[in-house]
């Protein structure tokens, strides 16, 4: 499980905070601040993992952060999770950054933050990695994009836009699977005793 | 006029802003949130960007409860109390707009709406509630992207009781067409199941479903899941391990679209996510290990060793390798990819090579041999991180030859590192090395001291406790002990003498308790120099009140000597009147004490420290004081709930909500309209707290300790070996305890020293060879030659040190067959054939259930078919081939059963355990007041055993011995029977005993047997037959409750008693009155532990509500009501 995903810059202010467990506001505060001091104080040439600080959870949880340019990206997870798995899990949650954004950078998390969360949201749900595949996550994200712009030019017609909106489903992705290969049978179970 | 002009004019820009058109709101919102970071960021102090965030939120607050207000600027506004709420500054006035905003706003302000939502509330938050019917709402909706917005906050926090609610259309969701609505549904119902297990269970088949999926992201998605329910119960998702590897197989074959790819990798997180659910499945079980080893084979030289990814999965792989049964051509290749991380110039793959190192330490020590020199390099590395990773692995690897050297290293690093996480980690852990491998007493009071000073007030509280224990009940050698006890009180003055306000708190406490008790033993030391020490202690500012009274209290015990009490004097003058009491009562101690030596030395007698105390807990000594009070008039004493209780009632307001006030009533609080949220939820995040305090006490256990020893130097170990063999496995390896190693004095022969090395790298190979001495079997020793005596110094007494394992992996050799008795609940193997041809007959007519629930009998059977299944499983497991015959030995088992135990029913008798000379087994007998667990111990060997003794712990439950004493001799072939009385301490949904058998064959030496027994709750279940105004009375004395909706027995005539009658018998409960559509059940563990059932029939289902005076009983008995209705 991913507890929580943290993005701050170099000097440490905030620019996303998704916590998949609750803590209170001045805890969460808490964490965000240790959580750059800890990883602030890291060199380059050190590895990316960090035991746990105290306030996350204990000797279970771990950080596990890049650091781009201005920005680090913080993700705490516990041990059910692969530690270099999520690495590239934020790399490629960079690089769809990168592609909605169109060379992201912090600027574009300032003031966009609803869509970094609308696009996080397309990779990670509640706490569980939902997609890793770079293209299905900016499909999604484009579709709903489509529906702003489509939304602003109908907003005149309100009803209208209300059926358009109805009638508008997400694009089927083509993703040609040979069915036959994947067939895992439901193993017949023998009826009970 | 001018002035209403005025007014208007200054007040239009504002309005235009506020409702101007659609295109340009989104660019003034858009630049207000510019403005509002703009002028953030151009703030130099804290001070200001705090007045600056609430002028904007106050400014905020006004336009959200404005009517005005549309919903498009409503969703700009929202983003920016999200913003501020980042910064961590509380907008709670805006939580009610943005559930509001979810609810009315179109599918783009929904949007942000759900995301406020979900940003702001958490799942106990009581606003929550209000968003469950906007859920519901979207959830049914034709648009797609509405139900994904639901299912993602759905997924990200739910209220725990509302889930039945929208359950149903959730699940409906796993047959959507699209593929990403499966997804998530299948998410969120993982979701459900982490917060809410019992009310997914029926929904297990369904998850079968989504596991074949067409689509690969839902089967992915599915994987989730299966990784928890295989975590949970292994044995209970073997049949799927099969499937699990079908498809890693054509993963790894590339099989999936490319659209997978990543960095030309297949689909490597689902990859990483197979592996674990195969490692889970392969662990000590061959049959199904055996299935895998060729597409480990085949992941393992796919990924060549190019990205980041790869090494992901590699690293997984060798994690299953070393997990699984195994297999030396694949270990052989996993060896070379740890070598290959722990050699690499990348850091991650460093610590990942070092944490796979300290995987398999204890399998294959000597690996670690290999790269000892890279593993010495890691303990100088930069990065802490790595440096701390090292010392884990060293700590695994200590034994009395190397101890010193890795405490060192060990205390080094904890001069270095800053974090208090790590220092109390730590910390610990030189603790546990110290006591457990001090080579001398020295060394031992050292490293403790260093152990006080620098874990100071942050340590674990246990680590001093124990220290102290030790000392105080010293070891097998009398005079060892005195030396120590002296050792550590020379220590201790001369520390005292240096600088005392440097060291912690806890430390100084430490000192006085050591110097109270022992300072006699040092006749150098006069005793009123002792107490000036102890004095100047309590004169230093830093002290606080808590150590001043230990201080006080180690005064009291050394100031009979006369030269001492005018210190004494001096002191208790001074507290006398302190205004802390407890100092005072101390200081009071201090004075009377020092004035009447005689009656010091009753009360605190040097000699007789180790004798028990006995404890009057009934108090009686107080009897004539309480007699003398009541005669005088003095109210009689009551217990804390009837004091409540009375209070409650003669209150003018009460404040108890009028529904809870008699069962009876409750029929106007039907299961929706519950009391009120907040009450609720703190019920169910009480039971999740506890649910969580224990598995981080499970957790701090160490995971590899104690793991079965299925490895020799050759390779795999066969558990079981021919009695012949027996010799060759009983031969000294390096992975026995040192204490072990002791008992025999092995011989050391020496290895030849490694080729000649350069000067420079001449300190390192020392440090490697005095780091890993010892690691390497005895007839190959280490590099230095140094061959040391092991014996363990400071040896515990034996009550304290065999102690039983606790850790689960340490009992996982154990047969399967103790999950049968999880389902064998209180019935004799007779009732058990019934019931089985019982449940049988119900799968079958499906038809008949279909009506209520098509799904549910469907369910069971995939349920239960497993755990009882034993016999398949047994050998599936690979257990030993004379296991076969042994099952119908058990059956003339029964006529070892007491006489006394005899004429009551019995469970069916399982084989737990065999070894080459011990049989065990064991069944229960549920008695009127409590449960007897009978274990057989049977003597297979040919020659006898000596001195048995059996020790049997669970942490939820009491065990006591009928008889104590250890079984003499237990001749070849025959049986011995040890009886043991079960009271639940902690109730839980089922139970685990962890049993330990110590004997000596001919040999001498000493063996162990470990057995694991698992017994339900439903065995200690016993009818409470109350009337109903005791029942009454009783239920709101309770404090523990819970509520659920369980499934009626709707095709009877009467539901209600047909369902009551089948949970009487089931689960031996008694029915006190059925009245309309409520009924009223009880039951007990022991006398005090009740348990009060209240039931009401609604909508088809029966709302359960239980209340018991334990903690965990409502839960746990829930569980097995549940359980009940669907077997039936």
């Amino acid at each position: 499980m991913i507890k929580a995903i943290l993005i701050f810059n170099n000097h440490g202010k905030p620019r996303l905070s998704k916590f998949y467990e609750h803590y209170n506001e001045d805890t969460e505060q808490q964490i965000i601040r240790e959580t750059f001091h800890l990883v602030s104080k890291r060199d380059e040439n050190v590895c990316n993992f960090l035991e746990g600080g105290m306030l996350i959870g204990g000797s279970d949880y771990k950080l596990i952060y890049r650091h781009y340019a201005t920005l680090y990206f913080v993700f705490c997870v516990d041990s059910s999770e692969s530690e270099l798995g999520i690495l590239d899990l934020i790399q490629v949650f960079v690089e769809t950054l990168d592609k909605c954004f169109e060379n992201v950078c912090e600027l574009d998390l300032i003031f966009h933050v609803d869509k970094v969360h609308h696009i996080l949201a397309e990779m990670v749900m509640g706490g569980m990695v939902l997609e890793t595949n770079m293209n299905e996550i900016i499909t999604q994200v484009d579709t709903q994009n489509k529906m702003e712009k489509s939304e602003a030019g109908i907003a005149g017609a309100p009803a209208r836009a209300v059926s358009a909106v109805k009638n508008m489903n997400l694009p089927e992705m083509p993703r040609n699977i040979n069915i036959g290969d994947i067939s895992i049978k439901v193993p017949n179970l023998p009826s009970f005793k | 006029m001018s002035d209403v002009m005025e007014k208007t004019l200054t007040a239009l820009p504002s309005l235009l802003s506020l409702d101007s058109q659609p295109g340009s709101a989104k660019l003034s919102a858009n630049s207000k949130l510019g403005n509002l970071i703009r002028g953030i960021t151009e703030l130099t102090s804290k001070h200001e960007e705090e007045k600056l965030i609430q002028r904007e939120l106050s400014s905020i607050k006004e336009q959200v409860s404005s009517p005005n207000t549309t919903m498009r600027q409503m969703k700009e506004l929202m983003v920016r109390t999200i913003y501020c709420e980042m910064l961590g500054y509380e907008a709670s006035f805006s939580y009610i707009h943005a559930i509001k905003l979810a609810q009315q706003g179109n599918v783009l302000e929904k949007r942000v709406g759900y995301l406020a939502v979900s940003l702001f509330l958490n799942e106990s938050h009581e606003l929550l509630l209000l968003l469950v019917n906007t859920v519901l709402k979207d959830l049914q909706s034709t648009n797609l992207i509405e139900v994904c917005m639901a299912l993602t906050v759905v997924s990200q926090m739910f209220p725990k009781d509302m889930i039945p609610a929208i359950l149903p259309l959730v699940e409906e969701k796993l047959s959507h067409s699209k593929e990403i609505i499966r997804r998530k549904a299948v998410l969120a119902l993982y979701k459900f199941y982490l917060i809410a297990p019992n009310q997914v269970q029926h929904i297990h088949n369904k998850f079968r479903k989504a596991l074949c999926d067409k689509d690969p992201g839902v089967m992915s998605a599915s994987l989730h899941i299966y990784l928890q329910l295989i975590q949970e119960n292994p044995e209970g998702y073997k049949d799927l391990t099969m499937s699990f590897v079908t498809i890693l197989k054509q993963v790894v074959m590339g099989k999936l679209p490319m659209d997978f790819n990543y960095h030309c990798v297949p689909a490597p997180w689902l990859q990483i996510h197979l592996l674990r659910i195969l490692s889970l499945l392969g662990k000590n079980d061959q049959s199904m290990s055996e299935i895998m080893y060729e597409i480990l084979d085949e992941s393992l030289q796919r990924a060549e060793m190019n990205h980041n990814i790869t090494y992901a999965i590699l690293y997984e792989c060798v994690k299953c390798i070393y997990t699984i049964h195994p297999k030396p051509d694949l270990l052989e290749k996993a060896a070379k990819c740890i070598g290959s991380f722990v050699l690499s110039p990348r850091i991650n793959l460093k610590y990942l090579g070092l944490k796979a190192l300290t995987y398999v330490v204890q399998q294959d020590p000597k690996l670690v041999l290999q790269h000892q020199m890279t593993i010495i390099e890691c303990l100088d590395h930069p990065d802490l991180i790595i440096k701390r990773e090292t010392l884990e692995l060293l700590f695994r690897i200590t034994n009395a030859q190397n101890v010193t050297v890795i405490v060192e290293k060990m205390l080094d690093f904890l001069q270095v590192s800053e974090d208090n996480h790590t220092t109390i980690d730590l910390v610990g852990k030189v603790a546990e090395l110290a006591e457990k491998y001090a080579p001398d007493n020295e060394w031992f009071i050292e490293t403790m001291n260093t152990v006080f000073s620098v874990g100071g007030d942050v340590m674990q509280p246990d680590i001093p406790n124990s220290f102290l224990k030790l000392l105080l009940e010293g070891f097998d050698s009398v005079e060892e002990d005195k030396k120590l006890r002296l050792f550590a009180v020379n220590s201790y003055v001369s520390l005292l003498q240096g600088e005392p306000s440097r060291l912690p708190q806890r430390f100084l406490q430490v000192i006085c308790w050591v110097l109270g008790e022992y300072a006699h033993l040092n006749e150098d030391v006069e005793p009123d120099a002792v107490l000036r020490l102890l004095a100047k202690l309590l004169d230093m500012k830093s002290s606080t009140s808590e150590t001043k009274s230990w201080v006080l209290i180690a005064m009291t015990k050394l100031c009979s000597g006369g030269a001492a009490f005018s210190v004494a004097h001096e002191v208790s003058e001074t507290y006398g009147s302190s205004m802390d009491t407890m100092l005072r009562q101390r200081a009071q101690e201090l004075q009377h004490l020092s004035q009447d030596s005689a009656l010091q030395s009753r009360v605190f007698p040097r000699s007789g420290s180790q004798e028990p105390v006995e404890v009057d807990s009934s108090l009686s000594f107080l009897d004539g004081f309480v007699s003398e009070a009541l005669a005088a008039g003095a109210a009689p004493y009551k217990p804390p709930h009837q004091r409540q209780e009375e209070m409650s009632r003669s209150k003018v307001l009460s404040l108890e909500p009028y529904g809870l006030s008699l069962p009876i009533s409750m029929s106007s609080c039907s299961v929706t309209d519950r009391q009120s949220p907040t009450l609720l939820s703190m019920s169910s995040s009480l039971s999740g707290d506890s649910a969580e305090l224990s598995h981080k006490a499970s957790s701090t256990t160490l995971k590899l300790d104690g793991v079965t020893r299925v490895w020799g130097r050759e390779g795999y170990l066969v558990q079981r070996e021919p009695v012949q063999e027996a010799a060759q496995v009983e031969a000294p390896s390096p992975l026995r305890s040192p204490r072990q190693q002791g008992d025999e004095d092995s011989p050391h022969s020496q290895t030849p020293t490694p080729t000649p090395t350069p000067e420079s790298e001449q300190e390192k190979q020392q440090l490697a060879s005095s780091l890993f001495v010892g690691l390497a079997s005895p007839s190959s020793v280490s590099l230095m030659g140094k061959s040391e005596q092991t014996s363990q110094r400071f040896r515990r007494k034996a009550r304290i040190q065999d102690k039983p394992p606790t850790s689960g992996e340490q009992i996982n050799n154990l047969p399967p067959g103790g999950a049968a008795d999880l389902l064998l609940d209180s019935n004799v193997s007779s009732e058990l054939v019934s019931s089985l041809e019982q449940t049988h007959r119900n799968s079958l007519d499906l038809t008949a259930n279909g009506a209520c629930d098509a799904e549910l009998p469907d369910g069971d059977v995939k349920e239960i078919k497993t755990p009882l299944s034993t016999d398949d499983s047994v050998l599936a497991a690979g257990l030993s081939p004379h296991e076969g015959p042994d099952r119908p030995k058990d059956l003339c088992l029964t006529s070892y059963l007491p006489a006394e135990l005899s004429g009551l029913s019995h469970s069916e008798i399982t084989l737990l355990c065999t070894n080459q000379s011990l049989d065990l087994s064991a069944c229960h007998v549920q008695k009127e007041d409590c449960v007897e667990l009978v274990v057989f111990i049977k003597n297979s060997s040919d020659s006898a055993a000596h001195q048995l003794q059996m020790q049997i712990s669970c942490e939820e439950i009491e065990v006591s011995c009928v008889c104590d004493s250890p079984v003499e001799e237990l001749k070849s072939h025959s049986v011995t029977v040890c009886q043991y009385f079960l009271t639940v301490k902690r109730p839980s949904v089922c139970f685990d005993l962890v049993g330990m058998v110590y004997y000596q064959l001919a040999a001498g030496s000493l063996q162990t047997a470990q057995f694991l027994y698992k017994l339900p709750l439903t065995s200690f279940i016993r009818p409470l037959a109350v009337s109903t105004e005791e029942y009454g009375t009783m239920w709101l004395a309770f404090s523990h409750d819970t509520k659920q909706n369980l499934p009626l027995m709707k095709d009877e005539r009467e539901p209600l008693t047909a369902t009551l009658n089948l949970l009487k018998t089931k689960l031996q409960l008694h029915v006190v009155e059925i009245i309309g559509e409520e009924g009223i059940v009880a039951c007990c563990l022991r006398p005090d532990q009740q348990c009060l059932l209240h039931c009401r029939m609604h909508a088809g289902m029966l709302a359960a509500w239980l209340r018991s005076p334990v903690p965990d009983l409502p839960d746990s008995l829930l569980y097995h009501c549940q359980r009940a209705l669907q077997e039936r």
